[in-house]
């Protein structure tokens, strides 16, 4: 009996080690769930089309950040040669927004990859050993779970002005690390005593490989979705803490400042908040919708 | 009671932890902090000095923290840069926020739960892909361009709603921004009620609450959605941090004289010490609101006092 439950643990344990490409894995599921959905290809298009924005905005845009500004031109809605206008400095729009993307894209996946890091390191370690240390990472975690995520970045920001694109996303890190955290521990402990676990652990696996093999590939996927949205939560709040005036400041382009500069003038320019809003909302949109959506791939429960 | 000593003893120090790494960022980080927070403005040695000892700095940190959190306490918020008291401009405006939180938590609590149980009831239908794709959009809009969205088609356009100020009173001044800083949490109201609700329709009790013969509006409106609002209660009590972050925004697009408002023009005018002394009270308050919430869900659900 004992050799049949071994073996059937091991089978298992092998499984999670041949990785996640395998027919019939949860993934390879997820993805056949997933591309038969609609609203996973509008998302994936959307995402796509920003981060190429962000990545090459040469390729999109015909003049660099605060280039070629006329102040004669300030304001002036869309018409001919600029399709969306000129902005206060008399600067293109079309042009401004594109290179708008690459703050609020950069710092939306900065920030959430530190985090992931983060919580996949404190996830495994806490949930995995248990015991004081656990109780440390778990109180530390609740500290910083107090803060709320805008306020508590409003003050930090506030006291360090003059601040970048990297302080901003180590400040946000600093404060949006531990819901994924909290996943990601209780995640690992649901894994943790599993049948395959233990077999890899009668096998002779140190502790390590038993993480990073076995647990970690078993316990990651709610936290990958919760990273997702997450991209998409930090994007609004980075463009919140602009438009308050505590997050980038002028020679830095991002859609949060071209929405605090409209904010004056909107009444008669429109399109000065128009256009970075529908920009800003897609993105986010995009980030949310797909986690969503594969948050549904992924629950077998919904198939 | 053992289960709210036992709450009151892991949140103590949780709430001193979490005053003091805020403390700490901002007053402890390299950089003089009163250099900072004045940003570009030269200070005077004189003010510079004044300041120093106002805040305790040549202390060590410890005490300095303590005597901060002192202040606070006794309504010390510090002062802005022209010797006025932050405590004197915030009188009054405390009943402003008031009356917009509880405008805008009225609003997500009813409409809100209105919408998930109307989802819920008719899953897969019309309704409620509208109440899904809808809920989507609100939350991924950023509360600010929900404002002056509002604000443009629906106060200034249409005329429905005054676009600024208190001069109507409440209810008129406060419901188009109530609605706004409502939208995004209403959004999860709805979401979270939707699933949770659908979820508790499938449970075997509510079968046999019908199977004995019991009709359908009773079994959903006293079995199925009774159990299906603990984890909506939940959210609805710690929405005081969203709602508080939102009023400084919301406050700032509708020019409503509370407690946001002051924080959106102190930014404008970096008047740092004057935002992290009201920031910080806004933080404690928060945290306070989520023990509070603690302590309640316990007396909700005696599965968590019990267990």
């Amino acid at each position: 009996m004992a050799d049949v439950r071994t073996d059937a643990a091991m089978k298992a344990a092998t499984g999670a080690e041949t990785g996640t490409a395998a027919a019939g894995s949860l993934w390879w599921d997820a993805w056949h769930e997933l591309r038969r959905r609609a609203v996973f290809w509008l998302s994936a298009a959307i995402l796509l089309l920003a981060l190429l924005m962000a990545s090459f905005p040469g390729l999109f845009a015909s003049l660099g950040p605060n280039e070629g500004c006329r102040l004669g031109l300030s304001k002036q809605g869309p018409g001919d040669g600029a399709i969306f206008g000129y902005d206060l400095q008399g600067c293109d729009y079309w042009s401004q927004i594109v290179y708008g993307a690459r703050a609020s894209i950069l710092i939306g996946i900065a920030v959430t990859v530190f985090a992931l890091l983060i919580s996949i390191a404190l996830g495994l370690v806490g949930g995995y050993y248990g015991g004081w240390i656990d109780a440390l990472i778990a109180r530390i975690t609740d500290v910083f779970f107090g803060v709320p995520f805008v306020l508590g970045a409003t003050v930090i920001l506030v006291a360090f002005p003059g601040h970048g694109m990297l302080a901003m996303t180590l400040v946000l890190v600093v404060l949006g690390w531990t819901t994924m955290t909290r996943l990601m521990r209780a995640q690992v402990i649901a894994v943790r005593d599993m049948d395959f676990v233990t077999a890899a652990r009668m096998l002779g696996a140190g502790d390590a490989r038993i993480m990073f093999r076995h647990i970690l590939p078993n316990a990651i996927a709610p936290v990958f979705v919760l990273a997702m949205l997450n991209v998409g939560n930090v994007i609004a709040g980075e463009a919140t803490l602009d438009f308050l005036g505590v997050g980038l400041q002028y020679p830095d382009v991002s859609w949060g400042l071209q929405l605090n500069t409209a904010r004056v003038f909107f009444s008669a320019h429109p399109h000065l908040l128009i256009f970075p809003a529908v920009f800003l909302t897609a993105t986010v949109l995009g980030f949310l919708m797909l986690g969503d959506v594969v948050r549904d791939a992924l629950d077998p429960k919904l198939r | 009671m053992r289960y709210a000593a036992q709450r009151l003893a892991q949140a103590v120090p949780v709430f001193v932890a979490t005053t003091f790494l805020i403390y700490a960022m901002v007053f402890v980080l390299p950089g003089d902090p009163i250099l900072a927070l004045a940003g570009d403005k030269p200070v005077p040695d004189e003010v510079l000095h004044t300041l120093r000892e106002r805040y305790n700095l040549n202390d060590p940190l410890l005490v300095q923290y303590g005597l901060y959190m002192l202040g606070l306490f006794q309504g010390d918020l510090g002062q802005t840069f022209t010797g006025q008291q932050v405590s004197e401009l915030l009188a009054g405006r405390w009943g402003v926020t008031l009356q917009l939180g509880l405008t805008a938590w009225a609003f997500e609590l009813v409409v809100g739960i209105a919408l998930g149980v109307v989802a819920a009831l008719r899953r897969g239908g019309l309704v409620d892909t509208a109440v899904l794709a809808g809920t989507t959009f609100v939350i991924a809009v950023p509360v600010f361009v929900v404002g002056y969205t509002a604000q443009i088609v629906l106060g200034l356009n249409l005329g429905l709603f005054p676009t600024a100020g208190t001069d109507d009173g409440w209810p008129m001044s406060y419901l188009l921004p109530g609605m706004v800083l409502g939208s995004f949490s209403l959004a999860y109201v709805a979401r979270l009620t939707r699933t949770s609700l659908a979820e508790h329709l499938r449970a075997d009790y509510v079968r046999t609450a019908r199977a004995k013969g019991m009709r359908r509006r009773r079994v959903i409106g006293t079995h199925a959605l009774r159990n299906s609002l603990i984890p909506v209660v939940t959210y609805l009590g710690v929405d005081f941090g969203n709602l508080m972050a939102g009023a400084v925004v919301t406050e700032g697009i509708f020019n409503l004289p509370g407690i946001g408002q002051q924080v959106f023009q102190s930014i404008q005018l970096q008047e740092g010490p004057v935002v992290v002394g009201i920031v910080t009270v806004l933080v404690m308050i928060f945290i306070g609101a989520n023990l509070v919430v603690d302590l309640l869900y316990g007396v909700l659900d005696p599965r968590i006092r019990r267990g």
